[in-house]
């Protein structure tokens, strides 16, 4: 597998399957992805969809069971540490080390990469200025809100200035102001030239931040470019979704010959219709349940967005 | 705080490293947290072996009651100069499992933080490696406290009989005796689940450091024959009676062959196992 220099990630038929005491768990089942230089990459997917298995074997931390992974053109088992000296990694969990002040948890890692002693401790002190945590430099870092800790583990991972910055979900648990707080410090990274490469998911922190996506869902990649060529290939239509207490009425199933409607799924009492010319449907809709004699439980439109993207991808809804 | 962003070349080239210099750094680290919590760790590591001599070389000596343990090992023998090497040892011993035990508990399981080791640019077998020696650090500060405090700490005419005739096998029992510990916790840390540490330090160190020979030569115990061979498979014993050699080399211990091999064998057999066990448990 050869990439051209302007490759940061690339992978082809990752695969990860853990085993463990009570069966195998297929975490990754052949992910490819290429993410060039300066992009700012992201893996969509819901929870246990394999984004932190992939992001761990991108980062040397977990160990694929087949297939391969090159970071700026190390392979990830091979030259592992030729990997991890070109990287930055940002893991979901605070991992921050609590032996140490939030400026020494900088300091050291700037010396674990190669800073001697004096240009470590200065490049701290830049990074919590940048950070806004300089009143917090010699306080511990588990003191810290979930925000600062966020920007502290980030400052952390580009004290050595890597090449790629990984992120795992690094809003998960933050509150709105902190996410789009955040969201406005990558971007700005971003625009400096840092390859990112984040996982998410939040369907609007993909579309908000990245270049271009892939969208995950259970260790397979199942579509894969920007959030507008998602929405234009699998996602243009609204989808509307209405349950009723009974079964749905016979003749709505017509409604897929239609002019405007791409799809109709009827699932027990549940009907999915979507369309790009919703008009006045959900009026019908429940209008037909009427007629039938059933009642309407539950209805909902969702305008194109990533999240009916995933809808008419996988006929899950994200949440589920 | 966004708007400030240097212009900087966020992604300009990595700073360029060696594993030497990584592995240095980590060091380096330890020290920064081992200067931290100084008086707190060595004040618990001190406080036993303290209160042992005090009670056995200066107490119970002036309450008349005789010394135990002194006849065993030969005439004249006064029972702080069997204790001044055990209490050493056992300090080493237990420090170097300690040191490495309780951190790594925290590292691997909550939050996983070791992984912010682990992203260092070292292979993580190195990272072991480092750790023991940390550890093994550790131990041997243990080791040099401990010592002037036992050998001070005594009743009038119960002075130990320490002298020093081997520089350098002295050295090598210290250096090696702690690092074997250190390798030896390192792989209790990663075959034992944190929440049976507490039980496993009950169950498994305290039997260690009481039948240790501690307290007795080895040699000593040819009276009761099945727990002097009992006894050879406990490690500590081998520390003990190398550190006997060299401190009290008067009184009655093993053969260099025998606690040399077992300290230097076991080691890098030690240190060869937990650096594996530990990548394992790192590398998921
Ligand atoms: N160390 C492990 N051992 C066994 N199974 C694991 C391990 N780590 C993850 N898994 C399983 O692999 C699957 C994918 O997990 P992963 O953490 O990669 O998903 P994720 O997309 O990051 O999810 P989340 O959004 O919840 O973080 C899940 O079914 C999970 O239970
Ligand atoms: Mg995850």
């Amino acid at each position: 597998m050869t990439a051209p220099p302007e490759t940061a990630v690339q992978t082809v038929d990752l695969h990860k399957t853990y085993s463990g005491p009570k069966g195998d768990v297929e975490a990754v089942r052949g992910i490819d992805l290429d993410v060039r230089r300066g992009e700012f990459f992201g893996l969509l997917g819901p929870n246990g969809a394999g984004k932190s298995t992939t992001i761990g074997m991108l980062t040397t931390l977990v160990r694929p069971t087949s297939g391969e992974a090159r970071v700026c053109g190390f392979d990830v088992t091979r030259d592992a540490v030729e990997v991890k000296r070109r990287i930055g990694m940002v893991s979901q969990n605070n991992t921050l080390d609590s032996e140490l002040t939030a400026a020494e948890n900088l300091e050291f890692r700037g010396r674990f990469f190669g800073l001697g002693a004096r240009a470590a401790k200065r490049r701290a002190d830049e990074l919590l200025e940048l950070f806004g945590l300089a009143d917090r430099r010699d306080g511990n870092p588990f003191e810290l809100s979930g925000g600062q800790a966020k920007r502290l583990m980030i400052g952390r991972a580009l004290v050595h200035r890597p090449e790629v910055l990984f992120l795992d979900e690094p809003t998960a648990g933050l509150d709105p102001q902190n996410r789009v707080n955040l969201w406005d410090l990558l971007r700005e990274l971003q625009k400096q030239g840092q390859t990112i490469v984040l996982t998410t998911h939040y369907m609007e922190e993909a579309e908000v931040l990245c270049d271009r996506l892939a969208v995950v869902d259970h260790g397979r990649v199942l579509a894969r470019g920007t959030a507008a060529e998602l929405k234009d290939s699998a996602g243009a239509d609204t989808v509307l979704t209405v349950s009723y207490d009974g079964d749905v009425p016979a003749d709505l199933s017509k409604l897929s010959e239609r002019a405007g409607i791409s799809k109709v799924e009827v699932n027990g009492g549940q009907i999915r219709v979507f369309s790009t010319a919703p008009e006045g449907l959900l009026g019908e809709l429940v209008g037909a349940g009427a007629a039938a004699g059933v009642n309407v439980t539950d209805a909902s439109q969702l305008r194109p967005s990533l999240e009916t993207v995933f809808l008419s991808l996988t006929g899950r809804d994200y949440r589920d | 705080m966004t708007a400030t962003l240097p212009a900087e070349p966020a992604a300009g080239p990595a700073v360029r490293t060696t594993v030497g210099r990584t592995f240095l750094a980590m060091m380096s680290r330890e020290l920064r947290v081992l200067r931290k919590n100084f008086v707190s760790t060595f004040v618990r590591v001190l406080l036993q072996p303290l209160l042992f001599v005090f009670v056995f070389a200066y107490v119970l000596p002036k309450l008349g009651t005789g010394a135990p343990g002194a006849g065993s090992a030969g005439g004249g023998t006064t029972f702080s100069t069997i204790l001044v090497p055990g209490l050493v040892g056992s300090s080493i011993v237990m420090q170097g499992i300690m040191a490495v035990v309780f951190p790594l508990m925290m590292e691997l399981n909550w939050q996983r933080s070791i992984t912010d080791r682990a992203l260092a640019p070292l292979p993580i077998p190195l990272l072991a490696v480092e750790k023991i020696v940390a550890s093994g650090l550790q131990a041997l500060i243990a080791g040099l406290l401990v010592f002037p405090c036992v050998l001070f700490i005594h009743a009038g005419g119960q002075a130990p009989d320490v002298h020093v005739s081997n520089w350098p096998l002295l050295v090598f029992v210290l250096v090696f005796g702690s690092l074997l510990s250190a390798a030896g916790g390192l792989l209790m840390g990663t075959l034992v689940d944190p929440q049976k540490v507490q039980m496993i330090f009950g169950i498994i160190l305290m039997p260690i450091s009481m039948l240790g020979c501690v307290y007795y030569p080895w040699a000593a115990l040819e009276h009761v024959r099945w727990l002097q061979i009992v006894s050879l498979a406990n490690p500590m014993v081998y520390v003990n009676e190398g550190l006997r050699a060299a401190l009290t080399p008067d009184v009655g211990h093993m053969h260099f062959y025998v606690y040399g091999t077992v300290i230097l064998v076991g080691t890098v057999a030690l240190t060869w196992l937990s650096a594996r066990k530990f990548t394992q448990r790192v590398l998921t």
